[in-house]
């Protein structure tokens, strides 16, 4: 299955969960925002949530700015 | 004390965390500074490099947080950038820019204050960031905007209060704190600003790209300081003549 993350296409498994995309990038679920087609996703649907095809998932965090 | 909404801040500055050269120079910086408020921007995650988090940097205990929606072009892009800052940091305070053009990165008005007016109305304390302009300063403040930000000269440029008249008159009818955000590049500048009357200042460039930002960070605390103290001790009143500092009487001996 393929999605778009952050921009960019990534091949993922069928049935891949939010929480397990995460895990897969390594990143720490409390430090950063998901979006699902330009929906906030609450964390409290990352175990549940499947990511469907061609989904369009970005992943935010803060950074240093002004 | 400052305060804004319900938060009262014992520093008057307010610091970025934008283009240090490292984490750890940043948060020595900040503490010589004295900072209590620091801005920080919304990003796509850089999965090349996954462990690069602020968050994980910045002692959240010891600052508050106020997201910028710094690279929004219009309303909808900064509700957007809201949206996402509030999800991820668990913080509906909001430095609201709207910048149109990368050239100039002067804040659009219009869709400054229509986004201004969207967002108080789903509760974030929205601080915006706006042109010197008095009369766009009472529009936010009338849209419930918690502060005005007017500009000292554009973002990054360290040119210091080019709109220094503009900036007294939104001192003198703001009913809400006026924090002078922008082009403030000497700590000389952030004193100007304070002793103006000015409730607090912003600044990122000017420490971030000093040769010894800690050291410049502490310049800045202690010229925020020097020039509330001043504006509180109440100026002297400036003319255009000479006006003698010794007694005029007394000088009979020398006729």
């Amino acid at each position: 299955m393929i999605i778009s993350c952050n921009g960019r296409e990534r091949h993922l498994q069928a049935g891949t969960t939010v929480t397990g995309l995460l895990a897969e990038l390594q990143l720490n679920p409390q430090t950063v925002v998901v979006e699902c087609n330009k929906t906030i996703i609450d964390p409290k649907e990352y175990d549940a949530l499947v990511l469907p095809e061609d989904a369009q998932v970005e992943l935010i965090r803060f950074v240093g700015g002004g | 004390m400052l305060k804004i909404a319900d938060k009262t801040f014992r520093s008057r500055l307010f610091g970025g965390t934008g283009k240090f050269s490292s984490s750890a120079v940043m948060n020595e910086a900040l503490a010589s500074s004295g900072a209590e408020m620091v801005t920080v921007a919304l990003r796509r995650v850089d999965l090349e490099d996954p462990d690069d988090d602020i968050m994980s940097v910045l002692d959240r205990e010891r600052y508050w947080f106020l997201p910028n929606t710094a690279g929004a072009r219009n309303a909808e892009e900064a509700i957007r950038l809201a949206h996402l800052a509030r999800a991820v940091g668990g913080t509906n305070w909001l430095k609201l820019e709207v910048t149109p053009d990368p050239r100039t990165l002067l804040p659009d008005p219009v869709e400054t204050l229509k986004a201004t007016e969207i967002l108080v109305k789903e509760g974030f304390i929205v601080l915006p960031y706006m042109n010197a302009d008095p009369i766009l300063s009472l529009r936010l403040q009338d849209a419930g905007a918690a502060t005005v930000m007017p500009l000292g000269a554009p973002i990054g440029t360290n040119q210091g209060i080019l709109m220094r008249s503009m900036i007294e008159i939104i001192i003198e009818q703001a009913q809400v704190p006026v924090v002078v955000d922008a082009g403030l590049g000497a700590p000389s500048h952030a004193a100007a600003a304070m002793e103006m009357g000015a409730d607090a200042v912003l600044v990122n460039t000017a420490i971030a790209v000093a040769g010894d930002p800690v050291a410049m960070g502490r310049a800045f605390g202690l010229a925020v300081e020097a020039g509330r103290m001043a504006y509180e001790a109440v100026l002297g009143a400036s003319g255009k003549h000479a006006a003698p500092s010794s007694p005029e009487v007394g000088l009979e001996f020398l006729k």
